[in-house]
């Protein structure tokens, strides 16, 4: 394939949401920068801190309730994308365990490692991963709460200091 | 289909430089294309991948993910990606005589 643009050579990747599926683009997007020999920073700020926590990073789960793109789940039943996935279904307990079991199933056959894993595989594979220091004192946490994975805690301005000639991506 | 020789051999490849027929590769192509990549020698480490990779291949039709080569083969991500500095899954399968790996992960 030829291209005449200049070729990426870093990215830093943001994660601020911390559903399953809010998670999941972020990680992808680390580890297939790292798969084509482009650096790769990946940044845990906000709810998306949840995917770095020893407390949580086992137990996202999907938004049943509000997602009104759901229905793109449907197939995964057997049932047409076009039948709807109404909030007040999700709303009802289990729904969201169900969902989740169901797309982390669907992953695990697509060979997309679980959250844990997958981090771990992003961080051997060279890419840094850095929790945000806003987020930290926001949510009370203390190192001690983040998974070994996380290099270190950064404020704002670090992170744009880390990102020098980097592509930011913000998922 | 361009043509290129390598290690003496006439070989067909892809507009990226992938064996089309991965029947065609032999060891001595291996080292070849291992040094156009900045790889100068193949240790056992990356004659185990390799191989691998070709069996991945001949069993699916295509080469393994990066996970999947971990797992099965059981080299490290780390060393897999000291072995084939620069993206391990794409590099191996260029070696190895695979065609390009299509997975994401």
């Amino acid at each position: 394939m030829s291209n005449t643009q200049e070729p990426i050579s870093r990215v830093s990747i943001i994660c601020a949401k911390g559903g399953l599926d809010e998670v999941y683009p972020a990680l992808i997007l680390a580890n297939g920068a790292r798969m084509e020999g482009i650096e790769a920073t990946l940044f845990f700020t906000f709810f998306g801190m949840k995917a770095v926590m020893k407390a949580t990073y086992e137990n996202l789960k999907v938004a049943t309730v509000g997602n009104s793109a759901l229905n793109l789940a449907m197939p995964m039943m057997k049932m047409p994308v076009t039948i709807p996935f109404p909030t007040l279904i999700g709303a009802i307990p289990g729904v969201s365990s169900l969902s989740t079991w169901m797309m982390k199933r669907e992953m695990e056959e697509l060979d997309i490692p679980p959250v844990g894993e997958f981090l771990e595989m992003i961080s051997d594979a060279g890419a840094g991963i850095f929790a945000c220091k806003l987020a930290m004192d926001m949510f009370k946490l203390t190192r001690d709460d983040l998974i070994p994975q996380v290099e270190g805690v950064l404020t704002v301005g670090e992170f744009y200091a880390k990102s020098a000639g980097a592509s930011i991506i913000f998922t | 289909m361009p043509e290129k020789i390598i290690a003496g051999k006439t070989v067909n490849v892809d507009d990226e430089g992938y064996l089309v027929d991965y029947k065609e590769w032999t060891e001595e192509m291996a080292l070849e294309i291992a040094r156009a990549e900045g790889i100068e020698e193949l240790t056992d480490r990356h004659l185990l991948v390799i191989n691998f990779m070709r069996a991945e291949f001949e069993a699916n039709g295509t080469g393994p993910s990066i996970r999947r080569l971990n797992k099965k083969s059981g080299v490290p991500t780390k060393e897999l990606y000291q072995l084939f500095p620069g993206g391990p899954a794409k590099k191996a399968a260029r070696i190895a005589g695979i065609t390009k790996p299509q997975g994401c992960v």
